[in-house]
């Protein structure tokens, strides 16, 4: 008596500790939907292609879950030991080809359904003809930030990336390159794309088109060292006119500031342009992001921190703290430097 | 455990020093203190990798937390990975086929009995190697640790330009020296059971288990030698300047990942389907009935093994294959699902109007038909390739196999100790202790994983030492870190129970479980010779036919 009882709580347990929490997971899926980063609030036709065949397979599991997992609970409470049972076997049973043939034929027209939807839903998105005027961009990962380079309106800049919004009379999408300067990334803005890796000397390419404008978070997704954890990801999506003001800003050459020269002539002075570079100066280094524009941006340091004045000082002053392995050295400024310098990257709008 | 064994075992009954004891553990070639000795060290090596995400769950459980820096979470990671798989799952499948193959096909011994000491060693000397690079991989330039590029270390992190130091040779060298050891294991398994079979037992005989661990060893023949060569070529890029993988010398980074995953995939299935061979064992004897549909199982296996090494670019579908590419590894990936799902039908099927029996092995053997029932539908979800595109390399995915390595795995990893622990000392496992383990491990297994499945919806990455609040992972993250504590008591009861019944343990008599296969007809402990005479078989279940000579097996068969 004692044993069943005990038996009997412990299906209760097994109940509620498997069944139930894999239920409620499942169920209570759809209120990631509340969240922003989340793959079931698509907003970008790429995106949106791969919720739906996402809610298809879903609901195939979900279904084979419930069946699957019902029958074994019931067959497992039904079939338990009883008191008496001790005395005899229960009848032996060594299979049954119909009940076999049945579930192996039923889960063969399921996947059959599920791979026919699949492959449509992939040469959907692999093959998509996008439209002539559509905005290419290559973005480069580096360890461990983004290189984003417009090739046809000359804009350099990192980290953000800037496109129009598509709109249903007139879609403009965006094709990107994928590039990596040294190890294999992984770009992925779940709201806009699945993600498509970026993998060093191999050319990889993926498209967007995001439906309504707003900022777009993301990160790297593949490891790729130390600080992969801090190699995040912004896009921007601009209405038209917005998109284009944003070009002109980007085009024109940066601001002579008088009351920035003294940290001009310092940052000319140091190994700071080994790195870096700003246009129409003598500051062309590739191995970090472009600055030209850098107070256009949002965040520093591949959207560790973001970019106000306060925390563009501690950065110049010791990366390291912030960012520990980014390739960015401390430059050792004395305060008076460090000033002049920020000054002067502060008048980089 | 094994010097335990040594004690009651009849031919050690005057009590040996410790010296002894340990010579004949190194001298060894029984395929019974070999396995256990297998087994044991997976188990320690088992506990270094818990102990390890203790800490990575610390790390993760607030956001922008600072329990350990980035590079020594990165190697924490890496560690914990690649102890699991190479140290901790290769070594008990291992221990598990060497100590009951020749038990339960009536044989005397492996095949090759100084081979598979051998392997025992490489095994060890491979996994001592990998953790002593916490020592030396430093080297003179105090560059690097232990290796931190995750376990599938992906080219070109691996190259020299970004990893300085020895930590990546450590990774290579020890991973190539265990799989040899795996390897001629494997080739051992083989042998054994194609040639050493009693009298009687035909391919068609064969226990389960048998069948199903002759098909992983055929894997693992196919599956290591790609790895190996891989991993061989990576060190030349390092030594010599070969261009493999070079990509700033024209090298391919992806041809490293078609390598890996042509290993790596196979290897998952290498170690479930030694879970499914302990489930199908476990389950008729718990439900007193013989295995549904035994002839559907055995060709279930052998499809499972031969789609399973045509699968690996399912790892890759974010890599940018072409749509044709993508899509026959979707055609590939979800036939898996067919005989995968037979399984889970036969299983079901022999519960069935059985008595089911909740001793502490089919408590484990429940949960598992659950887990790996969700494990394999999450499995779906990744092999329809756009939704893959979503989720691959986040949270997701780690919820996914760990669905499978934990919850399929490691579940039945503890219920065939709990099962065959008798057989292999002579003693009884505490049953309340057995309780408190399963049930410890069973609620911190759902509360650390079912909800990283929600964090990798939201677009959590895997592989972060940190993360910034504002994107919904914080509560997931938080009640993940909580689940580790109660997985961690869970092998607490575990390890106080195998240490405790050890010596005291209830003794368990020849055949505790009324079970039906070949190792529970011998004395437990089994004598080094394993049985007396060597026994004849007309059936599958010979035990049954003993006991029931009215109505045999082999009546039906």
């Amino acid at each position: 008596m004692e044993l069943r009882l005990r038996v009997q709580t412990g299906f209760a347990w097994l109940f509620a500790t498997v069944f139930v929490p894999c239920c409620a997971v499942t169920l209570s899926a759809p209120s990631a939907l509340a969240d922003v980063t989340s793959i079931f609030r698509p907003l970008s036709t790429p995106a949106q292609a791969v919720y739906e065949i996402s809610l298809l397979t879903l609901a195939i599991c979900a279904a084979i879950f419930l069946v699957v997992g019902g029958l074994l609970a019931y067959t497992i409470i039904r079939f338990r030991r009883r008191p008496g049972d001790e005395r005899r076997e229960p009848p032996q049973v060594y299979g049954s080809n119909q009940i076999e043939l049945a579930w192996t034929v039923v889960p063969i027209l399921i996947v059959f359904v599920l791979i026919l939807a699949t492959a449509r839903t992939i040469y959907d998105v692999q093959g998509a003809i996008l439209p002539a005027d559509t905005l290419n961009v290559t973005v480069v990962g580096h360890q461990w930030w983004w290189e984003i380079n417009y090739p046809k309106l000359g804009i350099m800049t990192a980290n953000e990336l800037h496109v129009p919004v598509s709109e249903s009379d007139r879609r403009r999408p965006t094709r990107l390159r994928l590039e990596s300067a040294d190890v294999a990334h992984s770009f992925w803005v779940p709201q806009l794309a699945g993600k498509t890796d970026v993998i060093p000397n191999r050319r990889n390419s993926m498209w967007i088109e995001p439906i309504q404008p707003g900022t777009y978070v993301g990160n790297c997704a593949e490891y790729c060292g130390l600080q992969h954890a801090r190699m995040l990801l912004r896009v921007i999506v601009h209405a038209p006119a917005d998109f284009e003001k944003w070009v002109a800003a980007q085009q024109s050459p940066p601001v002579e500031d008088a009351q920035a020269r003294a940290g001009r002539d310092l940052f000319f002075a140091t190994s700071c342009i080994n790195c870096h570079a700003i246009k129409t100066t003598t500051a062309n280094g590739k191995f970090g992001p472009d600055l030209t524009h850098l107070m256009s941006r949002e965040t520093l340091g591949s959207g560790v921190i973001t970019n106000t004045e306060e925390n563009l000082r501690s950065w110049v002053r010791d990366p390291q703290h912030i960012k520990p392995g980014a390739l960015m050295p401390n430059m050792q400024f004395t305060d008076d430097e460090l000033n002049q310098v920020v000054a002067y990257l502060l008048s980089l709008r | 455990m094994s010097g335990q064994e040594m004690a009651l075992s009849p031919a050690a009954e005057t009590p040996l020093s410790s010296t002894t004891r340990l010579h004949e553990l190194v001298v060894t070639v029984d395929h019974k203190k070999l396995g256990l000795m297998y087994i044991g060290t997976g188990l320690i090596f088992f506990i270094m990798a818990g102990l390890m995400v203790l800490i990575i769950r610390m790390q993760l459980a607030v956001p922008n937390n600072t329990v350990v820096p980035p590079q020594v979470f990165n190697r924490l990671f890496t560690m914990h990975g690649t102890t699991m798989v190479f140290l901790v799952g290769m070594p008990i499948i291992a221990g598990l086929m060497n100590y009951l193959v020749p038990l339960m096909i009536g044989a005397r011994d492996m095949a090759f009995p100084r081979l598979n000491a051998f392997g025992y060693w490489m095994f060890l000397f491979g996994g001592l190697l990998l953790y002593f690079s916490y020592l030396a991989a430093p080297g003179l330039a105090g560059a690097g640790s232990a290796p931190d590029v995750g376990w599938f270390a992906y080219a070109p992190l691996t190259g020299r330009a970004f990893s300085r130091g020895h930590s990546t040779d450590y990774w290579i060298l020890s991973l190539l020296v265990s799989g040899v050891g795996s390897m001629v294991s494997a080739l051992n398994v083989i042998a054994t059971i194609i040639s050493l079979r009693c009298k009687g037992m035909t391919l068609m005989r064969m226990p389960l288990f048998v069948w199903m661990v002759l098909v992983v060893s055929g894997m693992i023949l196919l599956a290591m030698p790609p790895l190996s060569a891989a991993q061989i070529m990576l060190l030349l890029d390092r030594f010599l300047g070969a261009h493999f993988f070079d990509t700033q010398a024209g090298g391919s980074a992806v041809i490293w990942q078609h390598f890996f995953w042509l290993f790596g995939h196979p290897e998952v299935y290498i170690l479930m389907i030694p879970a499914f061979a302990s489930v199908s064992e476990i389950v008729p004897v718990f439900s007193r009935k013989p295995i549904f549909g035994y002839p559907a199982m055995v060709t279930a296996t052998v499809l499972i093994g031969f789609i399973s090494v045509g699968v690996w670019a399912h790892h890759m579908f974010s890599v940018g294959m072409t749509a044709m590419g993508n899509t026959f590894f979707v055609v590939s990936t979800l036939l898996i699902a067919v005989p995968t799902g037979i399984k889970i039908f036969n299983w079901l099927g022999t519960l069935y109007g059985g008595q089911i029996r909740f001793e502490i092995p089919m408590l484990f053997c429940l949960a598992f038909l659950f887990q790996f029932l969700i494990a394999g539908l999450t499995g779906v979800m990744l092999g329809v390739a756009p939704f893959n595109w979503q989720l691959t390399d986040s949270y997701f995915v780690v919820a996914h196999f760990h669905y499978t390595l934990v919850g399929s795995f490691i579940f039945m990893m503890f219920g065939a100790i709990y099962y065959w622990f008798p057989k292999a000392t002579g003693r009884m496992l505490n049953k309340r202790l057995g309780l408190w383990h399963f049930w410890l491990f069973l609620i911190g297994f759902h509360l650390t994983f079912d909800p990283q499945h929600i964090a990798g919806i939201l677009g959590m990455p895997r592989r972060i030492y940190t993360y910034d609040p504002g994107r919904g992972w914080e509560i997931y993250n938080m009640i993940s870190s909580i689940g580790a504590v109660f997985q961690a008591a869970g092998v607490g009861c575990l390890v106080v129970n195998l240490l405790r019944s050890l010596r005291t343990g209830a003794p368990a008599g020849d055949d505790p479980w009324d079970a039906w296969t070949l190792e529970w007809s011998t004395t437990s402990p089994p004598p080094e010779y394993n049985f007396e005479t060597l026994p004849e078989v007309r059936s599958r279940r010979p035990l049954w036919d003993l006991k029931h000579p009215e109505d045999p097996d082999w009546k039906y068969e």
